[in-house]
């Protein structure tokens, strides 16, 4: 039962952080420089994300072949690459890797 | 409904496509782990449905499994999604319809449909993108955690595939194009130096938010560049 309540918290509290910007929006006109600010915000957050995923498990190093494969797959997307291949490439460079016996 | 799929073209149908099935393989191992960690169930089955946020469900279940608590667990949950507020900010324009949209559109916003939408230019394409990646993943993710609860241990460790590492990939490849603009690159640059350095020592999630100070990096460079102009 607390199970259930401790899942419901998480979901409520989850989808309200996930409604205020579409609300506040449906309600008030942004400006031009806030939309720019909000832009710039999402891209140091996926920036943010891309760099603690590929590197950081439980607060310490992640091991090589993760952010090898990452580091793979955004050179291909820099080149410019088919989103796929960029995909397949990460994913295949570390389980290669994880497969040779690299951590 | 119908003229969603019609804007939704081969190509970027095909991307989110591969995303959902990558996705569906990380649910699978979602609902082993649950399961064969000792909780029920019901369990991987209702979080998938009703938080729909795999790291933080995979954080929830961790937490719960080596005994911390369900305090703890929730507490964590949630810092690991503050970062879904400004997600929902930046693509609240394609569902600021009527209120039914508005709420179950919030409910599938996540990293992948943020940064799929992101990538659009074209309102009708900006809305295709979320639609078509939100319904995917949501669809995909659930069946997935639903076979890995109830089909038992068969994926558990979705590493051997490299999916750990695709997934950062998939946010690269798609946030990458917006790096070109000179003061966003600063302050992702900034974001990315402040998340790697307090990792160590912070949860997972907080290192993220902090990351947004970097933002303060973009407007600092204007500021700087109007001055040099006024000189």
């Amino acid at each position: 039962m607390m199970l259930v309540l401790a899942v419901v918290v998480l979901a409520v509290g989850t989808l309200a952080f996930r409604l205020a910007g579409p609300t506040l929006r449906a309600r008030v006109e942004i400006s031009p420089r806030i939309e720019t600010l909000m832009m710039v915000s999402v891209a140091v957050l996926f920036a943010a994300l891309v760099a603690t995923s590929s590197l950081v498990e439980n607060q310490a190093f992640a091991g090589y072949a993760r952010p090898a494969g990452v580091l793979v797959g955004g050179v291909l997307a820099w080149r410019k690459a088919p989103f796929v291949a960029v995909v397949l490439a990460a994913a295949g460079t570390a389980a290669v890797l994880r497969l040779l016996g690299v951590p | 409904m119908r003229s969603l799929w019609r804007t939704l073209d081969r190509a970027l149908a095909r991307d989110i496509a591969l995303v959902c099935v990558a996705c569906a393989f990380v649910g699978v191992s979602f609902g082993a782990i649950t399961v064969s960690s000792g909780l029920p169930v019901w369990l991987p089955t209702l979080m998938s449905v009703a938080v729909f946020a795999g790291a933080s469900q995979f954080m929830f279940v961790a937490i719960i499994a080596s005994g911390g608590g369900l305090v703890a667990a929730v507490v964590t949950g949630l810092l690991v999604n503050t970062r879904l507020l400004p997600l929902g900010f930046a693509v609240g324009d394609v569902i600021s319809g009527n209120w039914r949209q508005r709420l179950f559109g919030s409910h599938i916003t996540t990293d992948e449909v943020a940064a799929f939408t992101m990538a659009q230019r074209d309102p009708g394409t900006r809305r295709a993108a979320f639609w078509g990646c939100g319904l995917g993943l949501f669809a995909s993710w659930n069946l997935g955690v639903l076979l890995g609860a109830f089909g038992g241990t068969v994926i558990k460790d979705t590493n051997v595939f490299g999916l750990d590492a695709a997934f950062p990939a998939v946010l690269l490849a798609l946030v990458l194009p917006s790096l070109k603009d000179g003061p966003t690159r600063r302050a992702a640059a900034v974001g990315v130096v402040i998340a790697l350095a307090t990792s160590p020592f912070l949860t997972a999630g907080a290192p993220v938010l902090l990351a947004l100070v970097g933002v303060l990096a973009s407007l600092g460079g204007d500021r700087f560049a109007a001055k040099k102009v006024a000189t």
